[in-house]
């Protein structure tokens, strides 16, 4: 019974890859073409590379709500944490080579994070490969031993961790004196692009790292 | 036939691994790694063909940078669902899934 | 056929490869490995299709935070089966 179950799922799984490729290879050409128009608005977006000015301008909406869900997760992860066994064991003291790696990387990563966020206005990078290398460096530091684990983050993290989810909000809201949500005005796009991104990254990089620290901490 | 597509392709048969292995591993850690490769398969799918006549697109690009980001949060909340249900069960499985297995009390 | 056309299907070939034994495979910690190895060739795919955005997004963020996290799971797993009850 059971293998002739999971006989027909994979054969049922196995169908619907087919037929999937098949819709994939039988596609009528495009009907909008979405680079053209990115193109031809690219002037007004504030930044000059594409991926950047779709992300935060042309669909910022997206954006928004996803640092909205963000948070939202590391919420659920730490009542999570708080309603298990709770406290957090102090890690075992890293290998000395280990910890000072971590000491000579994390300040490095920090400025690689600061690089992403600049170039993201034109060439790949941006908030979120900034703040994922940020996590990094967190990561890196938690493993180390050099970073405590995040039973109860205080109130300065809390603040960090919502500071690009308000930052990104108080734009919106700005903007909306202009005329629409997140329309932003033409000769501010680029400087404000740039201040929400900054924003996003810290509270990106804290989530991302929160993620592992909350749980990482959280043993019986 | 275009680069671009024949990674769409690649989409459309991670995706039915993913779908595959969710459906059929017990094990919750295997079941997060089968929705994860299932994410990414519809992340090719999604900008395979966007760019399947060889012109590369920023909009769904834009949108599966968005939606990695996404799928590392929820597999983060899944992860600590299933140590949780560990620590309270001792076992990394959903309930109909066991049984095989005698429950564990404490 | 072209280098280019040889190196994506042989691309393709280990993208589905890794993420069919990550699924298969008997030993947890190896699955979680072979999972680390499917996110860093999606990360070379990304830079086939022309994404080095997610291609970078996809290697710190799939390959390695997502490889920490379930890394630190699977310790969690094997502590908690070397010690059942207490």
């Amino acid at each position: 019974m059971k293998a002739w179950r999971t006989a027909l799922t994979a054969l049922l799984c196995a169908g619907l890859a087919l037929a999937l490729g098949a819709a994939m290879l039988a596609l009528p050409g495009f009907a909008v073409r979405l680079p053209g128009q990115v193109a031809a608005n690219l002037d007004d977006s504030g930044v000059a590379h594409p991926v950047t000015a779709v992300l935060l301008n042309f669909r910022g909406y997206d954006t928004l709500l996803e640092v909205a869900v963000l948070l939202l997760a590391l919420l659920g992860v730490f009542a999570l944490s708080l309603h298990g066994s709770g406290h957090a064991r102090p890690s075992a003291p890293a290998h000395p080579v280990l910890q000072t790696l971590a000491r000579l990387l994390a300040p490095l990563m920090v400025l690689v994070a600061g690089y992403l966020l600049w170039i993201g206005a034109h060439a790949p990078g941006g908030a979120f490969q900034a703040g994922a290398v940020l996590a990094a460096a967190g990561v890196l530091l938690r493993l180390a031993g050099l970073l405590p684990a995040w039973a109860q983050p205080g109130r300065l993290l809390r603040g960090g961790l919502a500071l690009g989810l308000l930052v990104f909000l108080a734009v919106a809201a700005a903007a909306l004196a202009q005329g629409s949500l997140l329309q932003y005005p033409l000769a501010y796009a680029g400087p404000l692009i740039l201040l929400v991104e900054a924003g996003l990254t810290l509270s990106i990089g804290l989530t991302l790292a929160g993620l592992y620290l909350a749980s990482a901490g959280w043993r019986q | 036939m275009s680069a671009a597509l024949l990674y769409a392709l690649t989409g459309a048969a991670l995706f039915a691994i993913g779908l595959a292995g969710l459906l059929l591993q017990p094990h919750l850690l295997r079941k997060i790694l089968a929705f994860n490769i299932l994410g990414s398969g519809v992340f090719l799918i999604l900008v395979g063909l966007g760019q399947r006549d060889g012109t590369i697109d920023p909009v769904p690009q834009a949108m599966v940078l968005t939606g990695i980001v996404v799928a590392i949060a929820a597999t983060a909340l899944a992860l600590a669902l299933a140590r949780q249900l560990l620590d309270l069960t001792g076992q990394m499985r959903l309930p109909e899934d066991r049984s095989d297995a005698e429950p564990v009390d404490d | 056929m072209t280098p280019a056309l040889a190196f994506d299907l042989l691309l393709i070939a280990a993208l589905l490869w890794s993420a069919a034994r990550a699924l298969t495979t008997a030993d947890v910690f190896r699955a979680v490995v072979l999972f680390i190895v499917f996110g860093l060739l999606m990360a070379l795919a990304w830079a086939r299709l022309g994404a080095p955005d997610i291609a970078l997004a996809e290697a710190a963020i799939g390959a390695g935070l997502t490889g920490a996290l379930l890394l630190d799971a699977v310790g969690h797993l094997r502590a908690k089966q070397r010690e059942p009850e207490q």
